[in-house]
């Protein structure tokens, strides 16, 4: 384009501005450039040079070594915790959707004003504390708590029963505090597939069951792929809410981090795992990288 | 379902299916609130232990929070934090979501990445990460220190929302500025500063928020001396579930919900200022964001 307009310019030479304002974007360019520098200084001093010491820390421990990594995928206790980590992120991941789906296809398909309120309704949770919200929980699941209260007053059960401190805290707290994360990016896609095709799809003589199967459910996958991704991608490397409400047997690679780092001060092996976790997060970023676009993150912090 | 039915719910459609799918997303929506509704009452209980419901109604617990040093110290610290790393955030991101925007120039979809991630990566590698080079360079547990850390986590939220934004300003406005003859830095000043501006200030509050409900890195970095709100409260929960928790949660429910309706309020503006959704152009500016 550039070259086209510069030859059609030199020959008609009739249009100079096109040069002129071609020139001002470039410069604009490099300019705008150095808008970002301040934030690229603070993040390279901050974020990726303490991420790199990390990455060195797991491989000179004093010498050049590969044990620790050799540790993490020969010990059967850490690639336990390897193996309990992908399997709360998948089943966390599962629930989201299952929950999610169905409130973003509500929020998609009401009218606006409605719409908006739950988006709001969904938004408010999103930015309170998570360590509030997994207190919540803590208070909701205990043995005093308001789900045993419950039971034990409609006689379902006769004792109080063991709610949290085991798995089943881990995915009920997981699954609420990462819900948002299914249902925005969800709701995004959802709410901008053309109704037109599924008007065209009941004209044509599908019921309102096949036009949502056969056209809306297909047209939304795109949200449910790009939620999941994010939902995952995120219980991967979870620490407040399993930390509180997980039992001694739940233990995840992050609580599994810090451990390591705080309690033991075995900086080498703690980093190995840091880094193996980063590895994880990159790896599932990679493939996943079409269907996470900035859109996807931006749908979840802005919620629209 | 009757989205593409233009709005209009006849009679005849309130059959089972819908009825069944407004249940559950009824039953769904009381997961996601409930367990905040319950904190409130807790809070009030005249117990000594967390039990639902509670046998009587006391302010013990406001009182005890209100009164002791340890966990008033902790507050202001974190409000002090979170301060700084709002003005930090807000400036760094602002200038960069600018650059980002509407820039063009090579490695820009890099950059953004890189400006994004510490919102991807898990927080505990960056509060590890962190935490090794703040010990080096005797940063923990100093307000600095946690402002710096906390600043490097609100950088990518600033960003996304200014850039959202920015979106949705004519750049012809700017052009018109200019050919009338203000400079660049006038132009951005009397012309795009005020139509962002409610924006900007959303994602300040954003920033703040960020800093403020911040738990991972406050673990790390803090001292025995310097402990935040948040890291306060973690140790209690810890320690002992002691219903003076619920109270200071209470307390954190209300700021968050106060300071996200101010947020709430101000995208309301910046979208009639821009023309985000609802007016026209609102759509358009969303598909781009995918290819960053």
């Amino acid at each position: 384009m550039t070259a086209i307009s510069r030859v059609a310019g030199s020959i008609v030479d009739a249009r100079p501005w096109i040069r002129a304002w071609e020139a001002v974007a470039e410069r604009d360019g490099l300019r705008r450039l150095l808008l970002v520098l301040p934030t690229l200084v603070v993040l390279l001093v901050l974020f990726v040079a303490p991420l790199t010491a990390i990455l060195r820390l797991s491989l000179l421990d004093p010498a050049p070594t590969a044990r620790h990594y050799l540790e993490v995928v020969t010990n059967p206790t850490y690639l336990h915790v390897l193996g309990i980590t992908f399997e709360t992120a998948a089943l966390v991941t599962l629930l989201c959707l299952a929950l999610g789906y169905p409130l973003a296809y509500v929020m998609a398909t009401v009218p606006g004003r409605l719409a908006g309120v739950l988006i709001i309704l969904v938004i408010v949770p999103f930015w309170i504390s998570v360590l509030v919200r997994t207190y919540a929980w803590m208070v909701m699941l205990g043995r005093g708590g308001l789900v045993n209260t419950l039971l034990l007053r409609l006689g379902v059960v006769e004792e109080p029963l063991r709610l949290m401190h085991n798995f089943v805290g881990v995915l009920v707290g997981m699954t609420h505090v990462l819900l948002p994360f299914a249902v925005l990016p969800m709701y995004s896609v959802m709410k901008n597939i053309d109704r037109d095709l599924l008007r065209a799809a009941e004209n044509l003589g599908a019921n309102r069951w096949q036009s949502f199967r056969r056209v809306f459910f297909p047209l939304s996958l795109l949200g449910v792929v790009s939620a999941a991704a994010l939902v995952f991608v995120s219980a991967l490397g979870f620490f407040i809410t399993p930390a509180l409400l997980g039992g001694p047997r739940d233990v995840l690679l992050s609580m599994l981090i810090e451990r390591q780092v705080n309690d033991l001060t075995n900086w080498g092996f703690g980093s190995a795992l840091a880094v193996v976790l980063l590895g994880l997060t990159l790896l599932v970023l990679i493939v996943f990288r079409r269907f996470l676009g900035t859109a996807a993150w931006g749908s979840v912090v802005e919620g629209r | 379902m009757n989205g593409w039915r233009d709005g209009r719910a006849g009679p005849g459609d309130w059959d089972i299916a819908r009825l069944a799918l407004y249940t559950l997303t009824g039953l769904i929506l009381l997961f996601l609130l409930l367990p905040m509704f319950v904190i409130v009452p807790i809070s009030f209980s005249s117990a000594k232990f967390l039990t639902f419901p509670p046998p009587g109604w006391s302010l013990q617990w406001y009182e005890k929070y209100f009164t002791s040093p340890a966990w008033l110290a902790a507050t202001w610290l974190s409000v002090r934090v979170a301060a700084l790393t709002m003005v930090l955030a807000t400036g760094l991101g602002t200038l960069a979501a600018l650059g980002l925007a509407r820039g063009r120039f090579r490695g820009r979809g890099l950059l953004y990445g890189l400006v994004l991630s510490p919102m991807i990566i898990p927080v505990i590698i960056t509060a590890i990460a962190i935490y090794f080079l703040f010990a080096r360079w005797e940063l923990t547990g100093t307000l600095a220190g946690l402002a710096l850390a906390h600043t490097v986590l609100a950088i990518p939220v600033v960003v996304v929302i200014v850039s959202a934004t920015l979106q949705g300003v004519d750049p012809n406005l700017e052009h018109a500025a200019m050919n009338l003859g203000a400079n660049r830095l006038r132009t951005f000043w009397r012309v795009t500063l005020p139509i962002i501006r409610p924006g900007v200030i959303s994602a300040a509050i954003f920033a703040f928020i960020v800093s403020f409900d911040e738990v991972i890195i406050a673990m790390f970095l803090s001292s025995p001396t310097t402990a935040t709100l948040p890291k306060q409260m973690w140790d209690g929960i810890r320690q002992e579930i002691d219903p003076t928790i619920a109270a200071v949660s209470t307390l954190v429910i209300v700021g968050s919900v106060a300071l996200l309706l101010l947020a709430e309020v101000l995208r309301g503006q910046a979208q009639r200022l821009v023309g985000g959704p609802g007016s026209r152009g609102g759509q358009e500016p969303r598909a781009k964001e995918d290819s960053p």
